[in-house]
């Protein structure tokens, strides 16, 4: 029994299947990344656990709670929150106004959470009544993860939040992702780095044309010749 | 020969002196106060731009809608004989037009936008449908107070008069300060300095800046749309009876003016960067400034600063106020061919 997950989901955005008979799980503590070719269905498969579009079926759970019939909004409320892959911050607010925005369901104690959040990423600190819009790629993905925090979230889902940065920075990345694993939280992660991703998640699922194709703990899956080959590059 | 030189100099300085309160006067002063207006006007437009994403084309006549009703209120109000003595009896009659505006545009919203903004329609047709809206407007206000020029001001008009400043200073020319300019200028003051307060730091505000940013995010962040459309028509409402009782007591209250309006509002919205409230309200005196400027004769200024001998017998006006609103038009056209995310950074159209 997994603490999240989407099982045998099915849909699109209206016309043909995107995703079929996709299953993703994920437990608390535990990194899950997902991998695949360009237009695979990634993004969708992470769309669809948020509740961003209509299964046709498959079921998506948290804790044990179906919550296949919840809105996006509501989804949120049981603890999930999400990373889109583009327009991940508001650009036009500063730094800490991204940060309380993520809390805007929250009544009290957004003083210490966003404390937390500035010991967890000290450059937002620095930069904290700065517009969003004027900062750096690496900077704004952690904006970007620091909104999504505030909520406290026991799921978070990242749409490929090292893209566009530089090595450096992208360890960086992963290195404050390992820390909000630390803190009991289930991350799942779209990445394109396939390599530096798998060997930071616990396990791994490639996704093409919508389908499971491979799944495996991210040691198996470096280490499958067949993954190697086709989504390693050798 | 040395006291006729001297004489001349301070003849001079004198003209310079007029020549500058001669400005002051017909361009300065008045522009101050309609940019106000204009201001006041544009920033809701700017607001409901950026967070229902349509261009309001009601704008002009939901002015005159919160205006015709806050004259009404001044006339009950004057007919139990309450006035407010030196201020003008519509100060007192303007939460009231408020209200009934708000209640206007909520119920606008839930009979006709809703319904756009629940099927995801189009900008473009949310617009044309404010043009539908503009004209039930229109026709409301025809219905209730008819078309005419009317004048509600009452109260003391002038805080200074051109002859008092003539007989204070000794200057040839005259500068008239009327009451409702002052008036105006405090109140706009007033309003902008709450509104940008608000928007910047209330959470409620800074929501609506973070909806108007990012909308996908501003749901996923649990911000409640609902409530974010409604307090933006509220604001529209608040600042449309204000701005619109302001112009309607500084000049006078035609609906059809009203209407013309929106050319400015509208050209003052877009330079400032649509989208971006700030940026209107600095649009609003962009533009009437410019209007003024470029319509006003300067054959009288001219006259104080050359010597006879060069001086103009023409009007030296570029155009005639006849054309004002080619302006506003000509202003819009430039800023949205050569930066079309206005001076002030808006959203690009
Ligand atoms: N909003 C949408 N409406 C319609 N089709 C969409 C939409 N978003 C994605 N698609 C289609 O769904 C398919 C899968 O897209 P998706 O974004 O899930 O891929 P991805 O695996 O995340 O790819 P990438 O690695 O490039 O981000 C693509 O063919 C895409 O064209
Ligand atoms: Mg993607």
């Amino acid at each position: 029994m997994f603490f999240f997950s989407g099982e045998n989901m099915t849909g699109g955005y209206g016309g043909a299947d995107i995703i079929s008979s996709c299953t993703i799980t994920v437990n608390r503590g535990e990194i899950v990344a997902i991998l695949g070719p360009n237009g695979a269905g990634k993004s969708t498969a992470m769309k669809a656990m948020l509740g961003l579009l209509n299964l046709k079926s498959g079921k998506v759970s948290i804790n044990g709670k179906d919550i296949s019939k919840l809105t996006p909004q509501d989804r949120v409320k049981e603890g999930i929150s999400f990373v889109p892959q583009t327009r991940n911050v508001f650009t036009g607010l500063s730094v800490k106004e991204n940060l309380e925005m993520g809390a805007f369901l929250r009544e009290e104690h957004i003083e210490e959470i966003i404390n937390e959040i500035y010991e967890l990423f000290p450059v937002l600190k620095e930069k904290s009544s700065q517009i969003v819009g004027e900062l750096s790629g690496g900077q704004r993905q952690q904006v970007a993860l620091g909104r999504a925090l505030m909520t406290k979230p026991t799921v978070l889902m990242l749409d490929e939040p090292t893209a566009g940065v530089s090595p450096i920075v992208m360890d960086e990345l992963f290195d404050h992702i390992l820390k909000v694993k630390k803190t009991n939280v289930a991350i799942i992660m779209v990445e394109q780095n396939a390599k530096q991703a798998l060997s930071i998640a616990d396990r791994g699922y490639v996704l093409v044309t919508g389908e499971n194709k491979f799944s495996g703990t991210g040691k198996e899956l470096l280490n499958d010749p067949e993954v190697r080959r086709s989504f390693l590059g050798g | 020969m040395i006291l006729k030189l001297e004489d001349h100099f301070w003849v001079d300085n004198m003209d310079i002196i007029n020549a500058i309160v001669l400005l002051l006067n017909y361009i300065f002063v008045p522009a101050l106060s309609y940019g106000s207006q204009l201001a006041l006007g544009a920033i809701f437009v700017s607001l409901i731009y950026g967070i229902l994403r349509f261009a309001y084309f009601t704008a002009g006549d939901l002015m005159s809608f919160g205006t015709m009703f806050t004259i009404l209120f001044t006339w009950y109000f004057q007919s139990l004989g309450i006035s407010l003595g030196i201020l003008p009896t519509a100060l007192i009659a303007i939460p009231f037009g408020i209200v009934i505006t708000i209640f206007y545009v909520l119920v606008k919203d839930k009979l006709v936008f809703s319904y756009y903004r629940f099927k995801k329609s189009p900008p473009v047709m949310l617009a044309m449908v404010s043009i539908g809206t503009m004209f039930v407007t229109q026709a409301i206000v025809r219905i209730v107070i008819g078309p005419f020029d009317r004048r509600f001001f009452d109260g003391e008009k002038f805080i200074l008069k051109a002859n008092e400043f003539k007989e204070m200073t000794g200057l040839n020319e005259g500068l008239t300060i009327k009451s409702t300019q002052v008036i105006t200028l405090l109140v706009t003051i007033v309003v902008v300095s709450v509104l940008f307060w608000f928007l910047n730091k209330t959470k409620t505000g800074k929501s609506m800046r973070a909806y108007s940013d990012n909308e996908d995010l501003a749901l996923l962040s649990g911000i409640d749309p609902k409530k974010v459309v409604m307090i933006t028509w509220v604001i529209a409402a608040i600042l449309a009876t204000i701005g619109g009782t302001l112009y309607g007591l500084d000049k006078s209250f035609k609906p059809f003016t009203y209407f013309n309006n929106m050319l400015p509002i509208f050209a003052a919205a877009i330079v400032g960067g649509i989208g971006n409230p700030f940026g209107a309200f600095l649009g609003g005196y962009v533009i009437a400034f410019s209007e003024i400027l470029i319509t006003y004769a300067y054959k009288k200024f001219f006259i104080y600063l050359l010597p006879e001998s060069i001086e103009p017998d023409s009007l030296l006006q570029l155009l005639s106020t006849d054309y004002k609103f080619a302006v506003s038009f000509s202003i819009l056209v430039v800023v949205l061919l050569f930066r079309p995310s206005g001076i002030f950074k808006g959203k690009v159209l």
